[in-house]
């Protein structure tokens, strides 16, 4: 941490109870009450949210998008995961 | 918005032929698909250098862009009118944070915005850089700027770069209660007594010219503008963004019983669009330049918040190395 | 009401309307105060969270404004109250009129004012006047936020650089004599309090000195004692600086009479 450049910290928001935390963006912030109170103040003044997770961005491991088809792509033939695949007569029901 | 500058003053964009020419023509290719670009996906480095310029002086502008109505603050007429204008100004300062927030995603940092700007390397808007003597001028830049803003930004929650485009959203979707507002403050002045009616309309007369240029050079003297439509960080020319404000703005004027200061504003039947007088780019231009009435206050200003507040930031850092091990409430 | 005496009386209009101005004035004052930061402050996100502590403690003053000219049943406004009375009928506390100063004064005392209104808030949503007590609910979860924000920012200026150190504690070296006004029942604190519409101030300075001392001491900041007695701006008796306050907040309604905006 520099003495200026406070660090970075993504903002991830429950918009009501029953929904998952979205990401939203980010704020610059020192220590973890900070950045809640940051996420608050840039990214709740609507009322977008009830529940705020922080996560220091450094802390974020992503998927490198060159590996996009290595690691998405043989999904794509496995068409039997989907119920739609499978043929049922009519009559029968709940199911 | 508040980008208008770009066209002319940025540096052109690098040769794409020299990257890997493969590369540019898939990229491309997903954009003419409409895919959104991603922060780690591979961009040509002109893409990045263009959005890197192009949000980081949208940023600018929305944090300038709090001192001539942050002016107002203080001496609202009406505790309404203050509560709104605190909100206006304070949602500025939040567009700004969620621009530098994507402007962040393409691997610069806030403060080496910062530093552009405060340096003077960097541009905003020359919107700002206007004073604001009078109430009504708080009016009018919530009418006329942020509807030419308006205007502008709506195109942009859908450019290609997703962070941009997602900010863009967001900052649209509280900007129009910032037009509102503004027309409620004109609305108010103009049905009010002789004097309100003559402050709104000086103000009108003011800020009507400024708010053209919002939308940057002419098509013809904009060069870089293709490049950008092409990568879809842009989708309409500026003329067609200007013409859609003034053929938004003018009927509003008239409502408010003001009148435009053009004197060859007229109607054309044939085309079903306002057509507006010349505008005198060589003002534009020096405004850009650093010539306009205010540009030495607005950034004198911003250079004086960051250096006040030096001590503040080194005291934050200073404790939160010290407290590092410190209890926080888990997510979970 | 917890801890407050058995209700003896109720009390005139007049005395009533004078409480409530004092709550009222005192958010305003304050959000005046805090308005003037907004595009100003150390870092983005603190406009962003200073213009959020200017409008609570506005819409507090325009509650208890509007709430204060119907008492007074004269068919003042809150605009009326606000900009057409002048400063020697305010009744905020002269703590809230001092100047922003530095981030670190105005930062203690905004936490002064967070440590009271959180324990006045507290004890006034049970008072026997109704529409203080509803008042009283909304905005004591604002003061409860505040003084999260203000308290955090207190330690990290008391306990961050020798600079910030010496900044803050010289701030609340200096705004510490303004607060025994808070605390100093007269008349209309008497009188309130016998009919069961304010909290007993007595509890509410425990409250307050501990809550303060508390934060002060993890902050490392020392707890002076109030020296000098200040002007009470409770009574109308304000520091010089209300009028420069007043001169920038009333400017408009002055020059335009009977206008409306």
């Amino acid at each position: 941490m520099s003495a200026t450049q406070w660090p970075l910290y993504e903002v991830f928001i429950r918009s009501k109870g029953g929904l998952d935390h979205k990401h939203v963006g980010s704020v610059h912030a020192t220590d973890a009450n900070m950045a809640i109170e940051h996420a608050r103040d840039v990214y709740t003044r609507r009322m977008e949210g009830v529940s705020i997770w922080v996560v220091p961005s450094a802390s974020i491991v992503a998927s490198d998008p060159q590996e996009a088809g290595s690691l998405f792509e043989p999904a794509r033939d496995k068409v039997y995961r989907h119920p739609t695949f499978y043929e049922i007569p009519e009559e029968v029901k709940n199911l | 918005m508040y980008t208008q500058s770009l066209d002319n003053h940025g540096q052109a964009p690098v040769d794409t032929a020299a990257e890997d020419a493969q590369r540019c023509a898939q990229f491309q290719g997903r954009v003419d698909l409409d895919e959104r670009i991603e922060p780690k996906d591979w961009m040509p480095d002109a893409y990045r250098q263009t959005l890197i310029r192009q949000i980081s002086q949208h940023a600018h502008s929305e944090i300038v862009g709090m001192l001539p109505e942050g002016n107002w603050i203080t001496r609202a007429p009406s505790l309404r009118r203050k509560a709104v204008l605190i909100a206006k100004v304070q949602d500025e300062g939040g567009h700004g944070a969620y621009l530098y927030s994507a402007a962040e995603t393409l691997g610069v940092s806030r403060d080496e915005l910062l530093e552009q700007l405060l340096s003077g390397a960097a541009k905003y808007s020359s919107i700002f850089n206007y004073p604001t003597p009078t109430w009504a001028d708080v009016g009018a830049i919530g009418w006329l700027v942020d509807g030419a803003a308006i205007v502008n930004q709506i195109p942009l929650c859908r450019c290609s770069y997703g962070p941009y485009a997602r900010a863009m959203v967001r900052v649209c979707k509280e900007e129009s209660f910032h037009q509102r507002q503004g027309f409620e403050i004109m609305l108010a002045l103009a049905r009010g007594t002789a004097a309100q009616k003559q402050m709104a309309q000086d103000s009108l007369n003011r800020w009507w010219w400024p708010s053209l240029m919002m939308f940057g050079p002419n098509d013809a003297d904009s060069k870089h503008s293709a490049q950008s439509m092409r990568w879809k960080i842009k989708r309409f020319s500026n003329d067609e963004l200007r013409q859609r404000f003034i053929d938004a703005t003018v009927p509003q004027a008239q409502f408010l019983g003001l009148s435009v200061p053009d004197p060859k504003l007229r109607w054309d039947e044939q085309t079903g669009h306002f057509e507006a007088g010349p505008i005198d780019w060589n003002e534009f231009f020096d405004v850009i330049k650093g010539n306009g009435p205010c540009n030495r206050e607005r950034l004198e200003a911003r250079r004086d918040a960051h250096a006040k507040g030096a001590w503040v930031r080194e005291a934050a850092t200073a404790y939160a190395l010290k407290h590092r091990a410190d209890g926080l409430t888990r997510a979970a | 009401m917890t801890g407050a005496p058995p209700v003896s009386a109720s009390v005139s209009d007049a005395v009533r309307l004078d409480y409530v101005l004092r709550l009222g004035d005192t958010s305003l004052i304050l959000a005046q105060r805090l308005g003037e930061w907004v595009g100003h402050a150390p870092a983005l996100e603190e406009d962003l969270g200073l213009g959020n502590l200017a409008l609570d403690f506005l819409g507090q003053a325009r509650l208890l404004l509007s709430l204060a000219g119907r008492i007074e049943g004269r068919d003042r406004s809150e605009d009326d109250l606000a900009f057409l009375r002048d400063g020697g009928e305010f009744r905020n506390f002269t703590l809230v009129e001092q100047p922003n100063g530095d981030f670190g004064q105005t930062i203690v005392r905004q936490f002064f004012i967070d440590a009271y209104q959180v324990a006045l808030f507290g004890a006034l949503s049970a008072s026997r006047d109704a529409d203080l007590a509803a008042i009283a609910a909304k905005a004591l979860k604002e003061a409860q936020y505040h003084h999260r924000f203000s308290s955090h920012w207190l330690l990290r200026l008391g306990d961050g650089t020798e600079e910030s150190h010496r900044r803050t504690q010289a701030a609340v070296d200096w705004l510490m004599r303004f607060t025994p006004e808070l605390f100093e029942a007269d008349d209309i604190d008497r009188q309130t309090c016998a009919a069961g519409i304010s909290p007993d101030l007595a509890a509410l300075s425990a409250a307050w000195h501990q809550d303060v001392a508390r934060i002060l001491k993890e902050a490392t900041l020392s707890m002076p004692k109030a020296e000098r007695g200040a002007p009470v701006g409770k009574r109308g008796d304000h520091s010089e600086y209300l009028g420069y306050v007043l001169a920038e907040m009333q400017f408009m309604q002055r020059a335009y009479p009977g206008a409306s905006w």
